[in-house]
């Protein structure tokens, strides 16, 4: 394996349309709960500690080996909101058409003909990061990481925030990234005693929430 | 129920010591017997007084009354309740589960276990649990549903009593639908959860709550998302159908009246479809109340 296909992956230029979703942010700026550096980070933080993790493991678990239907389904019942489980199939036809032409596999190919209308974005990261010959640990840090490096770039666009603190603000969870990547990997690893119950079901209400009002806006900057 | 009293205080913060708190464990079955529902198991225990209320058509309805304050930290208490083929149950308590520290910095644990059969159906909705400054608990909700069975499961929590901190609460639940894992979802609010007061999980809400609806009938008809609350400072709410025949409303208010006024509206929008579902056993089973008038027959 190369370890440099880790930040291929988790480039923010990956074309795979990460960079039209807000993660939340969008209706939380709005809202006036993201303001400054600051409140993104709490933001970001909560996100990470939530979604994020969520998302890590069901990375992990797939990188893993676990089978890819079963930890999309694992995805579905840690999703309860519409729109995020639409947002998460759309992410993940998008990260799918990039990780086969950029790390084609017969896994990849086999996901893509049980899911013709998207898997869960971090079951596709998951498999990408397995046909990159990844490791489940470096698929938990290429979704941890994407769960904040998303609020905070658009948050720059948001609020006319300056680069240099968005950026800081993402230096600064360095090492609740290391924690939630660990903890990832770890669930994973104990799928085959625990079953898909040992992954984390981590939620948060208030992204529940206004992801579903979101997608009703008429006029918006972000998809998501 | 066994209870375990520590006059020394050392042995309370020993990792392996002998557990400190009580032990608890009630127990509901509900059960079909022509036409109606009748309760061959009604055991309380420890803080769990079970009181049988009149029934509503064939379904048997069940008050739990607080014998004593629980949960206290250390404290392990269960409840399970199983809801046999055909049969009707209507669950809910005579006043808010208040969580407190208690003697021992270990926190309580509270499991609540439910089971429905086929063509069974269950309303399970006590009142809040109120997780006061320095509380700890772990609680876990674990449902066992037969592929033609009905829920209606209300959650609420209110983090912290008014004017004090929100104490710890975690929580866990997972319901199945004939074998298959239909939601998962924890939630962690209070001290040492990373960003729980932040702008995505509460943001200063010291409120929220669930009201789970599964209905096999939602396999037809998926029911529509609707947004809940008027001003945001109100709360607000969603109600969106799961990736089964079941729907979520998740909620978000400044307080216990504001949340229970959410989750209400929210509740009324299913009344009708799941009396409209039929009888059970040739009975109209009626709307849920959440009162709890207890009665002696």
């Amino acid at each position: 394996m190369s370890r440099a296909a880790l930040l291929v992956l988790a480039d923010g230029r990956f074309p795979a349309g990460g960079h039209a979703h807000s993660g939340g942010a969008e209706p939380a700026v709005a809202a006036g709960r993201i303001k400054d550096a600051h409140s993104l980070e709490d933001f970001c933080r909560g996100r990470l500690h939530t979604a994020g993790l969520v998302a890590a493991a069901l990375a992990a678990a797939t990188a893993a080996g676990r089978d890819p239907v079963a930890v999309d389904e694992a995805a579905d019942a840690r999703t309860p909101v519409l729109a995020l489980r639409i947002t998460a199939r759309k992410l993940g036809r998008q990260m799918m058409r990039a990780a086969r032409a950029t790390w084609p596999s017969a896994e990849l190919d086999a996901l893509a003909a049980a899911r013709p209308q998207g898997a869960h974005q971090p079951v596709v990261l998951g498999l990408a990061a397995r046909s990159a010959g990844l490791t489940p640990l470096d698929a938990g840090y290429a979704a941890a990481y994407e769960a904040v490096s998303g609020p905070a770039t658009a948050a720059v666009r948001l609020l006319s925030l300056d680069p240099f603190d968005a950026t800081a603000v993402l230096a600064r969870l360095a090492p609740d990234l290391d924690q939630t990547a660990t903890a990832a990997a770890a669930t994973a690893a104990r799928i085959s005693d625990e079953g898909f119950d040992a992954l984390p079901a981590a939620s948060a209400p208030l992204l529940d929430i206004t992801a579903q009002q979101h997608a009703t806006w008429p006029v918006r900057l972000f998809a998501s | 129920m066994t209870l375990t009293t520590c006059t020394h205080p050392k042995t309370a913060s020993a990792p392996d010591g002998p557990a400190v708190g009580m032990r608890a464990t009630a127990r509901i079955l509900a059960a079909a017997r022509s036409g109606t529902t009748t309760l061959p198991v009604l055991d309380g225990d420890g803080p769990f007084e079970l009181r049988r209320l009149h029934s509503h058509g064939a379904q048997a309805r069940v008050c739990i009354v607080g014998a004593m304050s629980a949960p206290l930290g250390g404290d392990r208490l269960r409840i399970e309740a199983t809801v046999q083929q055909g049969a009707a149950l209507h669950v809910t308590s005579a006043a808010a589960t208040l969580a407190l520290r208690g003697p021992t910095s270990e926190h309580a644990t509270y499991d609540v276990h439910l089971t429905v059969g086929e063509h069974a159906q269950l309303h399970w909705l006590p009142k809040p649990l109120i997780c006061a400054a320095g509380s700890d608990l772990h609680q876990t909700w674990t449902i066992d549903l037969a592929s033609t069975a009905r829920l209606v499961l209300r959650e609420e929590q209110i983090l912290g009593r008014a004017g004090e901190p929100s104490g710890h609460v975690a929580t866990r639940l997972t319901v199945r639908r004939g074998g298959r894992t239909l939601l998962d979802q924890q939630a962690a609010y209070g001290p040492g959860e990373p960003g729980w007061d932040g702008p995505a999980i509460l943001a200063g809400h010291r409120a929220t709550g669930q009201l789970l609806t599964v209905d096999p009938a939602f396999e037809e008809i998926t029911p529509d998302v609707q947004l809940l609350g008027d001003a945001p400072q109100d709360g607000q709410a969603v109600l969106t159908p799961l990736a089964g025949p079941a729907t979520l409303v998740t909620a978000a208010a400044p307080d216990s009246l504001r949340l229970r006024r959410l989750l209400g509206t929210a509740q009324n929008t299913y009344r009708q479809p799941l009396t409209d579902l039929g009888p059970v056993r040739g009975r109209d089973v009626g709307p849920p109340r959440a009162d709890c008038r207890p009665t002696r027959a």
